[in-house]
């Protein structure tokens, strides 16, 4: 499944990254530990967290996540959109908690 | 192949966090490392670029690529760690709050480092600074 099917289903807002829509989302990490993100991840995870500060970026880029998935919602700060648009990296936003959002797109991947 | 490059860290510059390793993946992608070696590398770069900036004044991150590994050498000034086999336990940290809040801090740094690579070796010297050397083995193709 991609983005733009994800982000519909779940109807997430697009903070950033419309044009990449089209990348492959394979699974789903939750975490806001960024040492547990980095090691327990996936590539083409979309990567679901509280943390809103831009060292989520290098994470997310590191790790080739799908995308930035963030909770409650919570907006990316100024520097991170920043970071994220020159290193491509979508972000997403849902007003739903972890929990909640987790388990629906756990239905809407594996479901 | 053959590769070397040296990247400065500078300690407390959380907004940089992540730059070092970044550039270091992007070296190995363009040498066409294996994405599964390359990941791994990226992990164990970033861990240490991180600790070079929560707990080290300066330090310097150096790549080395050959045929058959890649080589990532850790150097810093700094206080140093005083019972390393301590500093290497899982979830053992003294990060700040400040560090905490930012998701770093979850003691999982070096454990992360020797796990993902396939030799590690950390010397530290108190008030003087950490060495960690990281290998990653390139198996043979074709
Ligand atoms: N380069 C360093 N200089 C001084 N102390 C360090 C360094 N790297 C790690 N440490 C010490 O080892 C502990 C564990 O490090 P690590 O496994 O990376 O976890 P974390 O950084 O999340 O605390 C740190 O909390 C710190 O006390
Ligand atoms: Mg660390």
């Amino acid at each position: 499944m991609n983005l733009a099917s994800v982000v519909k289903a779940l109807n997430l807002r697009v903070a950033c990254g419309g044009e990449y829509l089209e990348r492959t989302v394979k699974g789903g990490y939750a975490g806001d530990l960024l040492s547990d993100v980095l090691a327990n991840s996936g590539e083409s995870d979309l990567w679901i967290t509280r943390q809103t500060h831009q060292n989520i970026v290098a994470v997310a880029s590191l790790k080739d996540h799908a995308g930035i998935l963030l909770v409650q919602g919570k907006e990316p700060d100024g520097d991170t959109l920043e970071k994220a648009v020159k290193e491509g990296i979508p972000i997403l936003v849902t007003d739903l908690p972890t929990f909640e959002i987790a388990g629906r797109l756990y239905g809407l991947l594996r479901g | 192949m053959q590769y070397e490059n040296s990247y400065p860290v500078k300690g407390g510059d959380f907004k940089e966090a992540g730059k070092v390793a970044v550039l270091v993946k992007m070296a190995l992608k363009k040498m066409g490392v294996a994405p599964e070696i390359l990941r791994r590398a990226a992990i164990a770069a970033y861990e240490s670029e991180v600790n070079i900036i929560s707990y080290a004044r300066m330090g310097t991150i150096r790549l080395q690529v050959r045929d058959d590994h890649i080589r990532i050498d850790v150097e810093d000034e700094g206080p140093g760690i005083e019972d390393i086999e301590l500093a290497m336990r899982p979830g053992y940290s003294t990060a700040t709050e400040l560090i905490r809040e930012l998701g770093f801090g979850a003691g999982m740094g070096l454990v992360n480092i020797k796990s993902c690579s396939d030799e590690f070796e950390i010397t530290s010297e108190v008030n003087q600074g950490t060495k960690l050397r990281i290998l990653f083995r390139i198996p043979e193709t074709g």
